[in-house]
């Protein structure tokens, strides 16, 4: 599976690139949802992937007992899913306060500050 | 171009109170200090003085006197003296003259610095002052546009020869093993032999060169005459464009002696002379003329620097005295002239010697010297330099042709800046009509013009002062000092002398066909100055082009460039690095594998394909639940739990923000965008590949896994990480948490729906 | 959206998720969840009453600002890594009291893990209130 999951990470961050590049702030915005997906599974199939057996030491024993799967990446993944909604927040107000404000969702437009005309 | 101050009339001696009077008192106290050096100097004696000042860099303000930095010490702080006096007339009342005598002040002490230092660093150091300050004081009249324009030009050129000169330096102290002058100095042998010799010569012969604006770094000199006359007077010709001259005197003993020198500055030198000299007497305005024979006296002291005759150098060190003494004489009168008459064109000025007969007699005096009559010290110059050319091994008559046809020019220049205005009849009536200068104008011209006839008449004075130390200083031996002499007998030089009377008589005479002839001559020629323009102007047009084409202002262009370095970076990183066997392996895949890894795909490929938001936003939901499956399945609960809170609260916000937004316009096939996302898809794969081929570090894992229960009393390894291993990592992401949600609510709540 | 179905069920829901939002994060150090789940747990439901009664009514319930919250959290989270001080320890060390314990049982673990822990709940708790009745309120 880790094979598996390693192309479809691949495919995953590039459909969010092809989105990130469209030069419209909507499909920016999925762009990026789909790259906080594609960056957690990377850390978490960086651990290696263990089917069916939670890092949870069982009542009574000291231990794990057996093999369980990798810790570690999971603490990091949890955290970073949290921060990427946090993130994914920031952006969508963003987004919205451009378009109220400027009317428009297409950053090539938003020239308030270098107004095209402008350029030598 | 005029100066700015002869609009206001009837200056006031002494109009600046104590801020006018306090720098000639400093300037005129360091004038005597100096003089009091002369007899130790004079008697073969080399003054040194030294201090710490970064001494874990070895650097040192380290300070030598010697004949040659004694002559230009005394010649920059007694024609400063001068000037300053005069400027506190000539600028009386400038509601800026604070600045003024400021600037000029700093400039003058940065020149001595200069001439004083005995270390590579501190002489750089007081060299580029001085290209600040000159700049400062060209650019005094900053209101006018060609003044800015003409100070940043003589910035420009200065202070990139400043670069090269900073470059030979370093090279120099690398080559000598140490920056103390005066120890380089004494191994020239080894220097010239050096593998470094070519390189370190070319790089200080270019902070020379545009320094003393020598052929073809010559155009600036003219322009800087937008200063005001003062400041041409001290800087344009006594003191700042000689600092290239010093530095190369000083040089002098530890480089010279090679045919790279010796042809160098012959042939610049002796190009400068004649072009500068032909150059002088096509122009009509009178400072500007003088600023041209300014050039030809630098090129005529970079010939003879390149020598190393004792003729040579006793006429150099002879003419640097005579030239600046009635250079600084003239740029004052004329600055006399233009205060009085508000002119300064040669063709409209005329019978002035009956309104300033002092100014006109001081004009004279200085005019003679210059044109080299006897008995004045321009005779004894101009004898030497016939001597110091026909002392040129290789090419005596060269030398000696070039230095006759400038001498002869300079001689009509003379006539014409001098002669003219005071003793022909006016042609017509001037903007002001004309009056003597109160005293404080007068004094500078006078004395120094004065100085010019005295020593022309007791000319072993200044050769036992002066002109044998900075001999000695050049050659390293008492020997080789030629003496001075008004009547030598009737030799070569004599010869040449009365050729040079005759023939620049003759140019004075015919000086105005000649000027027209010139005139179109040199409009033929491409101009420098105007190809300086086209090269800034082709500057500003690279800069505008490059900043077009970086910073386009186009998002979308930035994120392309953005991810095509992380491309260029992971792939150099592969090639660099090169990857190990991966290890492919899909057997182990089951059908719930492929199933959740068809989930993602799909989902990603509708978030790309649909042209409906509400498509795209339930693709986004799947892929972020077919996430959560993979967690499920592969023993993250925690993880999987949190991600598909999240992706529910995901689908509120989407709700509230998203559907009010417009509607997805279809988006068209990008192929570059398209190639790039595959490119770094592929790539982000392969290294992913990579990782899972390396062997996993558990040590981490291992830990946490042993130390969980007995340590930190949790079954669950993940939550006992957060908030008990990592709990520090933890804080720092709950803080992030709080600032976005805090950002969020600011940018809401402050710009409340406003649309402009 | 006005639904008296949804309206009058959401109470207890509301209930029910806090409760719920509470035993996720207490069970968290053994069993999956903690902090975060909790937090988010919470919000969630706060997030139903807000959409079935209105953002202002679910203010009211919920009585304190939810940005104060969110740094009420971040506050008690640093006291409970700063604490540890106290004892000589090193920051963010966890510092542990067992009530009651005997030879075979731990009695009743109380922690300055576990205020960590609701310092997390807090926070993220607070964080997503604070987005959502935001952009309920302002988009």
């Amino acid at each position: 599976m880790e094979t598996l999951l390693a192309l479809t990470i691949g495919a995953l961050t590039g459909a969010a690139i092809y989105l990130m590049l469209a030069g419209n702030l909507m499909r920016f915005i999925f762009g990026l949802v789909l790259i906080s997906n594609a960056a957690n599974l990377t850390i978490f199939a960086a651990g290696r992937l263990t089917e069916g057996a939670p890092p949870l030491i069982a009542e009574g024993a000291d231990t794990l007992t057996g093999t369980a799967a990798n810790a570690l990446p999971q603490a990091l993944v949890l955290t970073a899913i949290v921060i990427g909604f946090g993130l994914f927040a920031f952006a969508i107000v963003l987004v919205f306060r451009a378009w109220t404000t400027l009317g428009t969702l297409e950053p090539d437009e938003m020239r308030l500050a270098e107004p095209p005309e402008a350029r030598p | 171009m005029s100066a700015p101050a002869s609009e206001s009339a009837a200056p006031a001696p002494l109009g600046n109170g104590w801020v006018g009077v306090l720098p000639v008192v400093l300037a005129a106290a360091l004038f005597a200090g100096f003089a009091s050096m002369l007899p130790a100097v004079a008697a073969g004696s080399v003054l040194r003085w030294q201090a710490d000042w970064v001494p874990s860099l070895g650097l040192s303000l380290a300070v030598l006197v010697d004949g040659l930095s004694l002559t230009f010490a005394l010649l920059i702080s007694g024609i400063g003296a001068l000037v300053l006096l005069y400027s506190n007339t000539y600028l009386a009342g400038h509601p800026q003259y604070g600045r003024f005598a400021l600037y000029l002040t700093a400039f003058m002490v940065s020149m001595l610095g200069l001439v004083l230092a005995d270390d590579l660093i501190l002489l750089f150091v007081f060299w580029e002052l001085t290209t600040f300050t000159s700049y400062l004081l060209i650019g005094f009249s900053h209101e006018a546009e060609t003044s800015r324009r003409n100070a940043l030009q003589a910035l420009f050129v200065t202070a990139a020869g400043g670069l090269a000169f900073l470059a030979g330096l370093i090279l120099l102290g690398f080559a000598a093993g140490t920056t103390r002058i005066s120890d380089i100095l004494a191994q020239g042998d080894a220097l010239k032999a050096h593998a470094l010799y070519l390189p370190i010569l070319v790089l200080l012969l270019a902070g020379a060169f545009t320094k003393s604006a020598q052929v073809p770094f010559h155009f600036w000199l003219p322009n800087a005459m937008a200063a005001p006359t003062p400041v041409s007077a001290f800087l344009h010709s006594a003191t700042m464009v000689k600092a290239g001259i010093y530095l190369l005197a000083r040089m002098h003993p530890a480089l010279s002696g090679t045919g790279v020198w010796l042809w160098t500055l012959t042939i610049l030198g002796a190009v400068t002379a004649v072009f500068a000299s032909l150059l002088a007497l096509r122009q009509t305005d009178l400072k500007q003329a003088l600023a041209y024979t300014t050039l030809m006296a630098l090129g005529t002291l970079t010939l003879f620097l390149g020598q190393e005759s004792g003729y040579a150098m006793t006429a150099f060190a002879t003419f640097l005295i005579v030239h600046s003494l009635y250079k600084a004489a003239l740029f004052l009168v004329v600055g006399c002239i233009d205060k009085a008459t508000g002119t300064r064109e040669a063709e409209l000025l005329g019978g002035l010697g009956r309104a300033m007969p002092i100014t006109a007699i001081a004009a004279a005096v200085a005019a003679m010297s210059m044109a080299g009559f006897p008995p004045f010290l321009g005779f004894i110059g101009k004898e030497l330099k016939y001597a110091g050319a026909l002392a040129v091994a290789s090419e005596p008559v060269l030398v000696a042709g070039a230095v006759l046809v400038s001498n002869a020019l300079m001689l009509a220049v003379a006539g014409v800046v001098a002669f003219r205005p005071f003793w022909r009849p006016a042609s017509g009536p001037l903007p002001r009509s004309p009056g003597e200068a109160p005293w404080a104008m007068l004094s500078g011209p006078v004395i120094l013009a004065a100085l010019g006839a005295l020593f022309g008449l007791y000319p072993d004075v200044l050769q036992r002062a002066l002109v044998a130390p900075t001999v000695v200083s050049l050659t390293g031996t008492p020997a080789e000092v030629k003496e001075l002499k008004l009547w030598a007998g009737i030799n070569m030089p004599l010869v040449l002398s009365a050729t040079t009377f005759v023939l620049g008589l003759a140019f004075y005479a015919w000086h105005r066909p000649l000027r027209s002839a010139l005139e179109a001559a040199f409009s033929r020629l491409p101009s420098l100055d105007a190809g300086w323009d086209r090269f800034l102007d082709g500057l500003k047009a690279l800069a505008a082009w490059q900043t077009r084409v970086i910073q386009t202002g186009r998002l979308t262009d930035y994120l392309f460039a953005t991810f095509a370095t992380i491309l260029l970076g992971l792939a150099a990183g592969i090639m660099a690095g090169g990857l190990p066997p991966l290890a492919i392996d899909v057997s182990g895949a089951t059908w719930v594998h492929v199933a959740l890894a068809a989930l993602l795909l799909a989902g990603a490929g509708l978030t790309v394909g649909s042209a409906s938001r509400i498509a795209a936003i339930a693709a986004l939901g799947v892929v972020g639940i077919g996430t959560a499956l993979v967690f499920i399945v592969f023993g993250a609960p925690d993880v999987a739990i949190t991600q598909l809170l999240v992706e529910t609260l995901v689908v509120v916000l989407v709700a509230v923000a998203l559907l009010r937004l417009p509607a997805l316009a279809r988006d068209r096939f990008r192929p570059a965008h398209a190639a790039l996302a595959t490119a770094l898809g592929a790539t982000v794969a392969l290294v992913l590949l990579a990782v899972l081929s390396a062997p996993l570090d558990r040590r981490l894992t291992d830990y946490f896994e042993a130390a969980s229960w007995p340590e930190a009393y949790g079954r669950n390894i993940v939550n006992v990480i957060l908030v008990d291993f990592r709990a520090l990592d933890t804080f720092g992401e709950i803080a992030v948490v709080v600032i976005a949600a805090l950002s969020a609510y600011a940018l809401l709540r402050t710009t409340k729906g406003d649309r402009t | 959206m006005n639904s008296v179905i949804l309206r009058a069920g959401t109470r207890y829901l509301v209930g029910l998720l806090l409760v719920f939002s509470l035993y996720m994060l207490l069970r968290g150090h053994n069993e999956p969840g903690g902090g975060f789940i909790g937090g988010l747990t919470g919000a969630t439901g706060f997030i139903l009453y807000a959409i079935a009664c209105g953002t202002r009514d679910a203010r009211a319930a919920l009585r304190v600002a939810p940005q104060a919250i969110a740094v009420a959290g971040l506050g008690l989270a640093l006291i409970a890594g700063l604490a540890s001080a106290l004892f000589g320890d090193a920051l963010f060390t966890g510092q542990w009291l067992f009530l009651g314990a005997s030879e075979t049982d731990k009695g009743l673990p109380l922690s300055t893990v576990l205020v960590f822990d609701i310092g997390v709940y807090l926070v993220v708790f607070g964080s997503v209130l604070t987005l959502v009745f935001a952009m309920e309120e302002e988009l």
